[in-house]
């Protein structure tokens, strides 16, 4: 492990923050770190308990009860109908694949790149991409009209040498999706381990500690392990960013290649991996933000500096999403069809047009009149609130492009209005097993990656070099 | 490997060339009066499921072919009706339902090119009915034929055609040119050794038919009643959506020209 030190840039003459504060230059002792995030893991109050009582309830009731009422009666529970074949089933699909793709972008992205203010929370973005891709995948299940035969999407070699069709989208998204969540799932594992070992050896007894003890695979924080475990984590860090561009892209195609006006376009791709950026980045702003204030002791580590990056991302999406979408809307106008005009026309002026205008409020003004101001930025709540209109936005784009899409083809006779039925209870369960999953997660696992936060307090250093205190980092690598 | 494991081979599947086909349908909406007799018979025929009002009204009506009716002008006193369009599965050479199905349930018969549905291979995705440009796939959205849902219809039950199978829920179904009778007939020829005849038989609509709009017949002789009746209104002859090159089989002979 090489050691340079190099000065952070500043530019010359001007005020600006202390540099200290971005970096967490005021370290703590490592035990005393450590005993903190294990602290914030024990310590609960009746209402967490309450709040996970109700939400498991709710998934009992809505993935359960009604899931189950869905499969025995069919299809027909929910509100699709001709011409409206996929309804808001598939709208989560999409939804909550967007959500997971936040998590791999600032891991792995924001890693590779070696952005020092990711680090507190890259394992909360991680956790939204397992738990959201659960969730995916339970949509797609959902909406299949045959859900006990699943397995017969799955390439099983078998004795009738029947395959599925390699040419269908749908296989290629089954394939894109299982790949995402197996190496996400890794991915969220890898940099787990020396928190688990943490967590082993803190722990007295109990199953808690026999849970600890396995998942860590006899971590003791030698210098092998620590190279085996950053080359792994490194090898991870870079071939999942292919995979998470991918993935969305395939996601699109479901749409992007079918002969439906307003879908068939070749935009789709990027655009839908920005949308999916968008909604992800908001989501994580807002788990932040529930976090840091339901959390013991986690004001120490997510700071309003992290909401800052945080906030200038989402504002850098939000317009990258502009323009694909102005892109997705000029081009088939400019293109003239007739039945895409149709389409856009009916998303302007048809009886759901509110939605296509909430959509573009959400998507677009509020990010950019909330997140210019850097001290709004800093402000949590704020940003939270930023966060959940963005997704409102980001559903009702999902929403306006299958179901209300979905309504324009090319038999008018055929023409009808979606209303969803028993998508609406299955839906809030959807959102209720998410956030069960995190907060039971929250009980098991550090949240906070203690050793990385703890690594990069160690590379800065604050030199004296003449008068002037200079904030240095060092390169780990 | 791929080969040694039954695994099918990517090929181009674009073709120079349009085939001929073999089943065609000509339907003449001069003709057509709207009485959708063809709906009630091919129901009868093919076990179509009764939906009732409710879900009926709502979209999920699943008759394999439909009489639409569009108005030009909406605008009183200036209403004014379209031409009766009976509209049933194309019978597409390139049809778009087909290679996106996942497990193979939406097929194309090399041998009667005809698409057909494998019901018992269906797990229910929908991606062919949302990519039929027609909208002419239905999908069994409960299970119809429970008694259950319409118990005033247990006794139409002993009225099901033999020949075809009753779908249960949770899969696609589509007009199959009454396959059946395709099938029946074949072995009749087979039996008796020789091809089958144009105007041996025919489908239920066009059976049903009482202004005889709906004609149906072979396509690769040309001396067919179907080629016959298509050339001699060469002037009206036209496919549905004929711009998405989907080489549907049935020619229209458009009315009020």
């Amino acid at each position: 492990m090489t050691t340079i030190a190099k000065p952070i840039a500043r530019p010359h003459g001007e005020e600006h923050e202390d540099p200290r504060q971005y970096l967490m230059h005021d370290p703590l002792p490592r035990g005393q770190m450590n005993a903190m995030v294990m602290e914030s893991m024990h310590e609960t109050s009746p209402i967490f308990w309450l709040i996970t009582a109700v939400l498991a309830a709710t998934v009992v009731f809505s993935l359960g009860y009604e899931w189950y009422i869905l499969i025995m009666q069919g299809q027909g529970m929910a509100g699709v109908t001709r011409p409206d074949y996929w309804g808001v089933f598939l709208v989560n699909t999409v939804f909550w694949i967007g959500i997971s793709h936040a998590g791999t972008f600032i891991s792995a992205i924001l890693r590779v790149l070696k952005v020092e203010s990711r680090r507190p929370f890259t394992r909360a973005a991680e956790l939204m991409t397992t738990f959201g891709l659960v969730q995916a995948g339970l949509s797609i299940f959902m909406h299949l009209g045959r859900v006990w035969l699943v397995y017969w999407m799955f390439p099983i070699p078998n004795q009738r040498t029947i395959w599925p069709d390699f040419h269908s989208p749908l296989m290629w998204d089954l394939m894109a999706i299982t790949t995402y969540l197996l190496c996400s799932t890794m991915y969220l594992f890898l940099p787990l381990i020396p928190d688990l070992a943490m967590a082993r050896d803190r722990t007295e007894g109990g199953w808690l500690k026999q849970f600890y003890k396995i998942l860590a695979l006899g971590f003791r924080g030698t210098e092998g392990e620590w190279k085996n475990l950053t080359t792994a984590m490194n090898i991870f860090a870079f071939a999942i960013i292919p995979v998470m561009f991918s993935v969305h892209t395939i996601v699109s195609w479901d749409f992007a290649m079918a002969t439906r006006p307003g879908w068939n376009s070749t935009v789709f791709g990027p655009y839908f991996v920005i949308g999916a950026l968008h909604s992800g980045m908001a989501a994580v702003a807002i788990v932040l933000f529930l976090l840091r204030s339901t959390m013991k002791h986690y004001k120490y580590f997510i700071r309003p500096e992290h909401f800052n990056t945080i906030g200038m991302l989402m504002l850098l999406v939000s317009m990258a999403w502009a323009y694909f979408y102005f892109n997705d809307y000029l081009v088939p106008w400019y293109g003239g069809d007739v039945w895409d005009k149709l389409f856009q026309e009916y998303a302007e002026k048809g009886p759901k047009a509110y939605l296509w205008y909430t959509m573009l409020t959400c998507n677009i003004a509020v990010p950019w009149l909330i997140l210019w101001n850097r001290k709004w930025r800093e402000t949590p709540w704020l940003l939270a609130i930023a966060g959940i209109l963005i997704n409102v936005g980001m559903y009702l784009e999902r929403y306006i492009i299958i179901p209300v899409g979905v309504t324009i083809n090319r038999m008018p006779f055929t023409w009808r209005q979606y209303e969803p039925r028993i998508e609406v209870p299955m839906t809030v369960g959807t959102f209720a097993f998410f956030l069960l999953l995190y907060m039971l997660a929250s009980r098991l696992i550090p949240l906070i990656p203690v050793w990385e936060v703890q690594e990069g307090q160690e590379a800065h250093l604050i030199r004296k070099i003449g008068k002037a205190e200079i904030s240095t980092l060092s390169d780990m690598e | 490997m791929a080969t040694e494991l039954g695994m099918p081979a990517f090929t181009n599947q674009s073709q120079e060339e349009e085939p001929v086909g073999r089943w065609g349908m000509v339907i003449d909406q001069d003709l057509c009066t709207g009485c959708q007799a063809c709906v009630a018979a091919c129901s009868m025929e093919n076990n179509v499921p009764i939906v009732g009002e409710d879900d009926a009204s709502y979209g999920r009506y699943m008759h394999w072919i439909r009489i639409e009716r569009l108005w030009e002008n909406t605008e009183y006193p200036e209403v004014k009706m379209t031409q009766f369009q009976p509209m049933l599965c194309q019978q597409c050479h390139n049809a778009p339902c087909e290679p996106v199905c996942p497990v193979y349930a939406s097929v194309h018969s090399m041998s009667e090119d005809l698409n057909l549905q494998v019901y018992n291979r269906c797990v229910g995705t929908r991606y062919c009915g949302n990519n039929c440009p027609y909208q002419v796939r239905s999908f069994n959205w409960l299970d119809y034929q429970d008694e259950r849902i319409h118990p005033e219809l247990v006794s139409l039950h002993n009225h099901a055609n033999p020949d075809v199978t009753v779908r249960r829920r949770g899969v696609m179904e589509k007009c199959t040119f009454c396959i059946q009778r395709i099938h029946k007939a074949e072995d009749k020829a087979k039996s008796e050794g020789r091809e089958v005849e144009d105007g041996e038989f025919t489908t239920a609509c066009a059976q049903a038919c009482p202004a005889n709009a709906i004609t149906f017949g072979r396509l690769d002789d040309p001396e067919s009643g179907i080629n016959k009746l298509a050339a001699a209104n060469r002037s009206r002859a036209g496919h549905a959506l004929e711009e998405l090159r989907t080489l549907p089989r049935i020619t229209y002979l458009a009315g009020g020209v």
